[in-house]
């Protein structure tokens, strides 16, 4: 049974590509209109250098962004929690701030930060900020009073509480904001190159081999936008891990 | 038997919120002796967790003197007298039942040696050493509130404050852990306030029983528990522990908190 759960998923990537393969085969499709999955494998293994390259260009982009940002957000969280009445002013407008499609600043951040990665990094660093916010303030703010009266009996500083309770209280819910912002940050990065930035980032060469119908050059760069933006989030998960020990024994036996 | 180690005398609690001020205590006078175990009982909204938790300076009397060990409750909070058990455990998911045990210690700056050895002691006379290593979740509910106990027992506080610790707890647990305190106290001669609204747990635990009544909430009366020592489970066999079981009911039932607010003649008790 966990046998079959285990490989459950492999296998159904295996027969989605297999589907894949075959409905290109059987309506004979241009490969310029979707390339079968050995084809842009092919074209991978010709074209992986420069693939290399550009990801790596991406992927420090939305690293860097990702640290900033979700750093950001966690220490601007620690400072507003300090302050119920300041955090209880600025946490509509950290919520809302989820809805604005920031995305759409990538435009201006190019004029502000520069066509290099700077202004990348920017959307990056605004997108992940605002979720790590909310989720890392409303982690530090939902001690029950009764932990609180708890550390009140032993007469703990403020100090004590934040450091022994707040701050570990909190990590679930950081960790869930720093999970979907890792993926935030691929997806910032990929896109916002869209907008402009040079040939060697990911986002520039999938936009210009797509526009030349290359397709399966695009299709490989987006593979690797693929398994650059897993890569990102199974670290974290990682990370999470070794940072919650009491979270993950529980399924584990 | 010397001054009194908890003193309460004409402790008023009024709480202030948007709906109006509500009168949860009025009146309190009361004075526990060392090493003296007091049960506190009443129906729901009789103010008696507020009365605890006035004593442990986690609430502010509205009028008053409270003196804890001849200082005010403040200054005996700061010196760490209290040992609290609270109706739920109120252990840290993340830390392990030995770190939640070793939790006032690392508060309190103790040295190391101590915050090795103390919890392995405590876990001992809780019965779970096997399960120094294990997280909370990994417990029943029953373990769960034992490690309280044990956490509560860390820096041998002079006074443990309990609030319906074992009232989430099933009648067989309760029982049994209700001999576990008993014989926990016994080896840390501690003072306990034990707010419940189990009469036979409060007659078999107790030295005497502070019965309250809601509305606003005051002191009844108090029933002295005469009931040898030690208590086993002979004790709830006896007919003296149905007698005062019955003593403690019928001071509940009279209770006129349904009626009027008035008082009632023979109050004090």
């Amino acid at each position: 049974m966990g046998r079959v759960r285990e490989y459950a998923p492999a296998a159904v990537l295996v027969m989605g590509l297999l589907l894949w393969e075959g409905i290109v085969f059987a309506f004979s499709i241009e490969f310029y209109l979707l390339p079968a999955p050995h084809v842009i494998v092919q074209s991978l293994s010709e074209t992986y250098p420069v693939l290399v390259e550009a990801g790596l260009y991406t992927f420090t982009e939305a690293v860097l962004g990702f640290v900033l940002g979700c750093g950001g957000g966690i220490l601007a969280a620690m400072a507003a929690s300090r302050s119920p009445a300041f955090a209880a002013v600025v946490l509509p407008y950290a919520v809302a701030s989820a809805s604005v499609p920031i995305i759409a600043l990538a435009p201006l951040a190019i004029v502000w930060f520069g066509v290099e990665q700077g202004s990348k990094i920017a959307i990056v660093v605004l997108m992940t900020f605002f979720p790590t916010f909310v989720s890392t303030l409303r982690g530090l703010s939902s001690v029950t009073p009764q932990s609180l009266e708890l550390m009140r009996s032993y007469a703990a500083t403020e100090q004590q509480i934040f450091l022994k309770v707040r701050l570990p209280h909190s990590v679930p819910m950081m960790f869930t904001a720093l999970r979907a912002c890792a993926t935030l940050a691929m997806i910032g990065a990929v896109v916002s190159e869209f907008f402009g930035g040079p040939v060697k980032s990911l986002g520039v060469y999938i936009k210009s081999t797509a526009s030349l119908f290359q397709t399966r050059q695009a299709w490989s760069a987006i593979l690797v936008a693929c398994a650059l933006g897993l890569l990102f989030y199974f670290a974290v998960v990682l990370i999470e891990r070794l940072a919650m020990p009491w979270h993950f024994e529980r399924s584990e036996d | 038997m010397g001054s009194p180690i908890i003193e309460l005398a004409g402790v008023d609690k009024t709480f202030e919120s948007r709906a109006g001020a509500t009168e949860a205590l009025r009146a309190i006078s009361l004075a526990v002796d060392a090493g003296e175990f007091v049960a506190v009982i009443g129906p729901s909204g009789c103010g008696k967790s507020s009365l605890l938790r006035i004593v442990g300076d986690l609430v502010e009397p509205s009028a008053g003197a409270v003196r804890v060990k001849g200082k005010s409750a403040r200054q005996a909070r700061l010196d760490r007298d209290y040992g609290i058990v609270f109706q739920t455990p109120v252990l840290y998911e993340w830390r392990t039942v030995r770190e939640n045990v070793q939790l006032p210690l690392e508060l309190a700056g103790r040295p190391r040696v101590e915050r090795e050895q103390r919890p392995r002691t405590l876990l001992r006379l809780v019965g779970l050493e096997e399960f120094a290593g294990h997280y909370p979740w990994q417990l029943s509910g029953g373990m769960q509130q034992r490690v309280s106990i044990a956490r509560a027992l860390a820096l041998n506080p002079s006074i443990l404050l309990m609030d319906e610790p074992f009232g989430a707890l099933d009648e067989m647990t309760r029982e049994r852990l209700n001999q576990e305190l008993l014989q926990v106290c016994t080896e840390t001669a501690a003072t306990v306030l034990f707010v419940t609204h189990s009469i036979a747990e409060a007659v078999f635990l107790s030295t005497r029983i502070v019965v309250m009544s809601p509305r606003p909430g005051h002191i009844d009366r108090v029933v002295a528990v005469d009931l040898p020592h030690p208590r086993v489970d002979k004790t709830r066999a006896l007919p003296r522990f149905f007698e005062l079981v019955t003593t403690v009911r019928q001071s509940l039932r009279e209770d006129p908190g349904l009626a009027s607010g008035h008082v009632r003649p023979g109050e004090s008790g």
